[in-house]
C-alpha cells in the first residue's frame, strides 16, 4: 500500500480497532485514538517528505487502482501544493481534537471511533482525484459529523445536528446532479477530475455549463458557508462539543472552499466567469454582515461562528476574483495573488480558528461552564496564559501583521483589488468590523476589574496547552516567515490557472 | 411448437415441488417443530436459486406455447423472489417466537407458494397468463396479510387489502379488454405489432386502465391507498414480503408489458406523472408517521416512485450508466435487502417494547448495539447517503433520467430524498438521541454533559443470534455493492436483456 493509502486507511483501521475494545476500557481505547491519530499525523508528514516541494503544482505521489470497472470509475488519490497542507491541517487537528477530548467520560469508544472516521472522510475528499470517490468521501464525512453534534452536543443538539445534515444534503446531492452532468457529456465518458478538467465537456455549452454550476455551487457554497446558506453554521457550531466545533470550523469548512478551488476553477471556468460577480457579492456580503452579526452577540461560541462566515467570505472573494479573472493575461499575475491569499486563508482559518474554539472550550467545559462574554472580564489576572493565547489566536484572527492570518488577508485583498476594486474596498469594512469585535471582547472578557464568580479558576494545564501549543507555533512561524508555505501554494495555483486558461 | 420443454421451467417446477412437499411435511412434524418446515423451505429455496441463476446468461425466447418468456430478465426476478422469500422467512421465524400462531407451518408453505406466482408473473408473456399469476399472488397475499385471525388489525389489513386489490384487478382486467379488443391476441408479443396503429387516445385509456392495476401492486399514488393500513397491521415478515418481493414482481410484469406491448408515447408522460405523485405524497405523509411500519409503507410508496424513474427511462443508447432498465433492476436488488433488513428491525423493536412505535426505538443504541448499527445503515440506505448499494441504485436511476432527457425528473428525485432524510433520520435520532421514556423529540431539553440513563431491561435478549443471521445477511446486501457495486452492476446488465418481440 502506498503512501496517500496509508494516511486514508490509518484512522479506519484505528476505529477497527476500537471496535473490538470492551467498553470499559476507557484508557486503552483514548490511547488506540491517540496512537492511531499520531501515526497517521507522522504518515502525513512522511508525504510531505516525499513530496517535491519544487513542482508543487503538479499531482505527486498518485495512485491509481480500477475501482468500479463497468462504471470507469477508479480509486485515485494524488496530492499537490494545495491539498498537501490540508492535509497536514487535517491530520495534526485530529491529534489535538483526541488529546483535548481525553476527559469526554459519555461513550468515548463510540466518539473516538466517530472521529476517526470522520479523518478518514475529510482526508480523502481533500485526497480524491475522481469525481464519485471524492463524493462518497464527501457524504462519509457528514454522518459521524451528525453524530458528533446530535449525541455529543450542547441543549439543541437534535436540532443543529438534523440541520446540519438537510443542509449539506441538499448540497451534495446538487453537486451529484453537477457531477452527472458533467459524465454525461464527456467523452470519452470518465469521473476521472484530471482529465475531465483537460476535457472540459461543457466548455461548448455556456448555458449547460451553468446548470452544471449550480450543481456544484449549492454543493460547494452551502459547506463553505456562503451567504445566504449560512444559517446552518451558527448552531452546529454552537451546539457541537467542543472537539466537533474545532473539525467543522478548521476542516469541515475548507471542504467547500477546496471544492470551488480544485473542480469548479478548472472544470467549469466559463460559467464560474460569468457567474464570478454574483459570487464575489455574495462573497462581500457574507465578510460584512458576518462581521457585524459577530459584533452582537454575546455567546463566544457564535462570535467566533460568525466570525468564520467573514473569514470564509475572504476566500471566496479571492476564488470569485480569479474566476473573474479568467481570459485576462493582463490579471493573471492579480489572479494568482487573490488565489493564494484564498488557500492561505483556508489555512490560517483552520489553524486560528481550530484554536479559538479550543481556547472557548477550555473556559466553557472544564471551567466557567458558560460563554457568556459579558459574564466575564478581568481573567487575566487569573490565567495569565490562557489571556496570552487567547489574545495571540485572536489578534491573528483579526489580521495583525506578523501572524498567519495577516498573510492570507492580505494577498487577497492585494489581488481581488485589481479585479473588483469596490467590492474589495466593501470587503475590507468587514475588516475593520473585525478588528473592533475582537478587540472589544478581548476587553471585555479579559480587562476590567475581576469578576468574583471567577476567582476560584486554575490556568490552563498540561494537556490543554499541549492541544495549544502546535497551533500558536505555527500562527507565528507561518506569520513571521511565511515563504515555504506560499511557494507550495503559489506553484500549485499556477497549475490551477494553466488549466482555467 | 408441438411439446412444451420443461427444462427451461425448472425454477418454477423446484418450487412448485417444494411448496407441495412443505405441505405434507406441515401435517406430519408436530407444533414445536414448526420450524422444520420453515427451514426445509429455506433450504429448498437455495436450490431454486441455481436454475433461476442459469437463465441470466442464456437465451431468450417464448415457451409453453408462447405464453411464458425465458429470458434474463425473469430469471433475475426469479432470483429477487427467491432471496426475498429466504430472508422472510428467516425472519418470521423471528417474529413467530413471541406471535404463536397454529397456522406458522402454513404461512411458509404460502410464502413458497407465492414465490410461484411471482416468477409466473415476471415471465408471462400472454395476458391471461398475467392475470392469472397477478391473481394467484394476490389472494396468497389477501390470506397472508390477515393471517393473525386473533389480532383485529391483522384481520383488518386482510380485508381491505382483499377489497382493494379485487377493484385494482378488475379494472386492470378492463383494460386488458381493451388490448384485445384492439388487437385480437391475447399474447403480448403479438400486440406490439397490432397496437401500433391504433389510434393514441384509445391507448391512452387502456394504458390508465392498466396502471390502476400494476400501481396497486407495486403501490404507486394514487393506487396506494391500502399501504399504509394493510402495513400498519398485516404481519411483519408478511410486509416485509409484499414490500419487496409483491413489488418487484409488480415492476417486472410492467416493464414487460410497456416496453414490449406498448409503444412509449403512450405511457411515457403518464408514467412519470405516477413518479412524481409517488415520491412526492409518499415522502412528505411519511414526515409526520410516529408508526414504523407506517413510515416505512409510506417510504415504500416513495421509493415505488423512484424505481418509476427507472421505467419512465426507456434508454435509446443503453450505456452502463443511463440505461433505466438496469438501473432499476439494481435498486430493486439493493432494495430487497435493504428494506428486510428494515423490518426484521422491527420485528425485534416490537417484540421488545410491545408496539411499533418509533419512539420504542428509545435507546436502542445502548440496549442493542448491533441491530441498532444495521438500523441505522438501512435507514441511510434508503435516504441514497453513500456507501450504500441504494446510493448507487439512486445514482443510476438518476443518471437514467438525465440521459433521456429528464432532467427535471431528476431534480424532483433529489429533492424527495433530502425530505426522506427527516423521517431516516428519524430512527436514528431515536435509537441514540433519545433516552427510553422521552416520547418526542425532547432531547431539545436535555441537559447538555448528562448521558441518557440505561435502558429498561427488557424481557430477554434483543438479538437472538437467527436475527443477528438476518441481519448481518440483509447488511452484507445492502452495504456490500456500496463499496464494490461491479458485480451487482454486471448482474443488472445482463438481466436487463428482455425478450423483445
Amino acid at each position: 500500500m502506498s503512501l496517500l493509502s496509508l494516511v486514508l486507511w490509518i484512522p479506519v483501521a484505528g476505529a477497527a480497532v476500537l471496535l473490538a475494545a470492551p467498553r470499559g476500557e476507557v484508557r486503552t481505547i483514548r490511547i488506540v485514538a491517540l496512537v492511531t491519530t499520531v501515526a497517521d499525523f507522522l504518515a502525513s508528514v512522511w508525504a510531505a517528505g516525499a513530496f517535491d516541494f519544487a513542482h508543487a503544482g503538479t499531482l505527486q505521489l498518485a495512485e491509481q487502482v480500477r475501482w468500479i470497472p463497468s462504471l470507469g470509475v477508479t480509486y485515485h488519490l494524488a496530492v499537490d501544493g494545495l491539498s498537501l497542507p490540508l492535509v497536514l491541517l487535517t491530520t495534526l487537528l485530529t491529534v489535538l481534537c483526541v488529546i483535548y477530548s481525553w476527559r469526554v467520560d459519555l461513550r468515548p469508544k463510540e466518539y473516538m471511533i466517530l472521529f476517526l472516521l470522520l479523518e478518514t472522510g475529510m482526508l480523502g475528499v481533500f485526497l480524491a482525484l475522481d469525481f464519485f470517490l471524492f463524493y462518497v468521501f464527501w457524504e462519509v464525512s457528514l454522518i459521524p459529523m451528525y453524530f458528533i453534534i446530535g449525541i455529543w452536543g450542547g441543549p439543541r443538539r437534535v436540532y443543529a445536528a438534523i440541520k446540519f445534515f438537510l443542509y449539506t444534503l441538499v448540497g451534495s446531492l446538487a453537486m451529484l446532479l453537477g457531477i452527472l452532468i458533467v459524465y454525461f457529456h464527456s467523452s470519452p465518458r470518465t469521473f476521472d477530475m484530471v482529465a475531465l478538467f483537460q476535457q472540459k465537456p461543457l466548455a461548448g455549452d455556456l448555458h449547460l455549463a451553468i446548470l452544471a454550476f449550480w450543481g456544484f455551487f449549492l454543493g460547494f457554497a452551502i459547506k463553505v458557508p456562503m451567504f445566504p446558506f449560512h444559517t446552518w453554521l451558527p448552531d452546529a457550531h454552537v451546539e457541537a462539543p467542543t472537539a466537533g466545533s474545532v473539525l467543522l470550523a478548521a476542516i469541515l469548512l475548507k471542504l467547500g472552499t477546496y471544492g470551488f478551488v480544485r473542480i469548479v476553477l478548472p472544470l467549469l471556468p466559463a460559467a464560474f466567469h460569468a457567474l464570478a460577480g454574483m459570487v464575489a457579492v455574495l462573497a462581500v456580503i457574507a465578510a460584512v454582515y458576518g462581521a457585524l452579526v459577530a459584533m452582537a452577540q454575546t455567546d463566544l461560541k457564535k462570535l467566533i461562528a460568525y466570525s468564520s462566515v467573514n473569514h470564509m467570505g475572504y476566500v471566496m472573494l479571492g476564488v470569485a476574483a480569479a474566476a473573474a479573472a479568467e481570459g485576462q493575461p493582463a490579471l493573471r499575475n492579480a489572479a494568482a495573488i487573490a488565489l493564494n491569499g484564498a488557500t492561505m486563508q483556508m489555512l490560517a482559518h483552520g489553524v486560528i480558528t481550530g484554536a479559538l474554539f479550543f481556547l472557548v472550550g477550555v473556559l466553557y467545559d472544564y471551567r466557567a461552564h458558560t460563554r457568556g462574554v459579558n459574564d466575564f472580564g478581568g481573567l487575566w489576572e487569573r490565567l495569565p496564559v490562557y489571556t496570552g493565547l487567547t489574545m495571540l489566536a485572536m489578534l491573528a484572527s483579526l489580521g495583525l501583521p506578523g501572524l498567519m492570518g495577516f498573510v492570507a488577508e492580505f494577498s487577497i485583498f492585494l489581488g481581488a483589488y485589481q479585479i473588483y476594486p469596490a467590492l474589495t474596498v466593501v470587503a475590507l469594512v468587514g475588516v475593520v468590523i473585525t478588528v473592533a469585535f475582537f478587540l472589544w471582547t478581548i476587553y471585555r472578557v479579559f480587562w476590567g476589574p475581576l469578576n468574583p464568580r471567577w476567582a476560584g479558576l486554575p490556568d490552563l494545564d498540561g494537556r490543554e496547552a499541549w492541544t495549544l501549543a502546535p497551533l500558536v507555533a505555527l500562527m507565528i512561524a507561518v506569520g513571521v516567515y511565511p515563504a515555504p508555505v506560499v511557494d507550495a501554494i503559489n506553484a500549485a495555483m499556477l497549475g490551477i490557472l494553466n488549466l482555467v486558461r | 411448437m408441438t411439446g412444451v420443454d420443461l427444462r427451461p421451467l425448472l425454477p418454477e417446477i423446484t418450487i412448485g415441488l417444494l411448496a407441495l412437499g412443505l405441505l405434507v411435511l406441515d401435517l406430519v412434524v408436530t407444533p414445536e417443530d414448526r420450524r422444520l418446515v420453515g427451514w426445509t423451505a429455506i433450504a429448498g429455496l437455495i436450490i431454486a436459486l441455481f436454475p433461476s441463476a442459469v437463465l441470466i446468461g442464456g437465451t431468450r425466447y417464448l415457451a409453453v406455447f408462447n405464453t411464458y418468456a425465458i429470458d434474463p430478465f425473469a430469471g433475475f426476478f426469479k432470483i429477487v423472489a427467491i432471496v426475498s422469500a429466504i430472508l422472510v422467512i428467516a425472519a418470521a421465524m423471528e417474529f413467530f417466537r413471541d406471535h404463536p400462531t397454529a397456522h406458522e407451518g402454513d404461512i411458509y408453505v404460502m410464502i413458497v407458494f407465492m414465490v410461484l406466482g411471482l416468477a409466473a408473473m415476471a415471465a408471462a408473456a400472454d395476458l391471461i397468463v398475467l392475470f392469472l399469476a397477478i391473481e394467484w399472488v394476490s389472494l396468497i397475499s389477501y390470506v397472508l396479510a390477515g393471517s393473525l385471525k386473533a389480532d383485529r388489525k391483522s384481520s383488518e389489513a386482510g380485508v381491505k387489502y382483499f377489497f382493494y386489490g379485487a377493484a385494482a384487478s378488475a379494472v386492470m382486467l378492463y383494460g386488458f379488454t381493451y388490448l384485445y379488443g384492439a388487437a385480437g391476441t391475447t399474447n403480448i408479443y403479438l400486440l406490439a405489432s397490432r397496437l401500433a396503429t391504433a389510434q393514441p387516445g384509445f391507448l391512452t385509456v387502456a394504458v390508465v386502465l392498466i396502471l390502476a392495476g400494476f400501481g396497486f401492486k407495486i403501490s404507486a399514488v394514487p393506487f396506494h391507498q391500502w399501504t399504509p393500513d394493510v402495513y400498519e397491521g398485516a404481519p411483519t415478515p408478511i410486509v416485509a414480503f409484499l414490500s419487496v418481493a409483491s413489488k418487484a414482481a409488480g415492476f417486472a410484469a410492467l416493464v414487460r408489458m410497456l416496453y414490449v406491448a406498448l409503444p412509449a408515447d403512450a405511457w411515457v408522460g403518464i408514467v412519470a406523472a405516477l413518479a412524481v405523485l409517488s415520491m412526492t405524497v409518499g415522502n412528505l405523509l411519511a414526515l409526520s408517521q410516529t408508526n414504523i411500519k407506517r413510515m416505512l409503507a409510506y417510504s415504500a410508496i416513495a421509493h415505488a416512485g423512484y424505481m418509476l424513474i427507472g421505467v419512465v427511462a426507456v434508454s435509446a443508447a443503453p450505456g452502463v450508466l443511463g440505461s433505466g432498465l438496469s438501473a432499476l433492476l439494481f435498486y430493486l436488488m439493493a432494495y430487497v435487502f435493504t428494506n428486510v433488513g428494515a423490518f426484521t428491525v422491527a420485528i425485534a423493536v416490537s417484540r421488545a417494547s410491545g408496539s411499533d412505535a418509533i419512539a420504542g426505538y428509545a435507546g436502542l443504541g445502548q440496549r442493542a448495539p448491533f441491530a441498532a448499527v444495521a438500523m441505522a445503515a438501512f435507514m441511510l440506505a434508503l435516504t441514497g447517503i453513500p456507501p450504500t448499494a441504494l446510493f448507487w441504485g439512486k445514482v443510476f436511476l438518476f443518471g437514467a433520467a438525465i440521459q433521456t432527457r429528464f432532467l427535471w425528473l431528476a431534480v424532483v428525485g433529489i429533492l424527495n430524498s433530502v425530505v426522506s432524510l427527516y423521517y431516516y433520520v428519524g430512527v436514528i435520532r431515536a435509537m441514540w438521541q433519545m433516552s427510553p421514556g422521552e416520547t418526542s423529540a425532547a432531547g431539545d431539553a436535555a441537559p447538555a454533559v448528562a448521558g441518557p440513563p440505561a435502558g429498561e431491561p427488557v424481557a430477554g435478549p434483543i438479538e437472538t443470534p437467527l436475527l443477528r443471521g438476518v441481519l448481518a445477511v440483509t447488511a452484507a446486501g445492502a452495504l456490500l455493492p456500496g463499496f464494490f457495486p461491479d458485480a451487482l452492476i454486471r448482474l443488472a446488465q445482463a438481466a436487463s436483456l428482455l425478450l423483445k418481440p
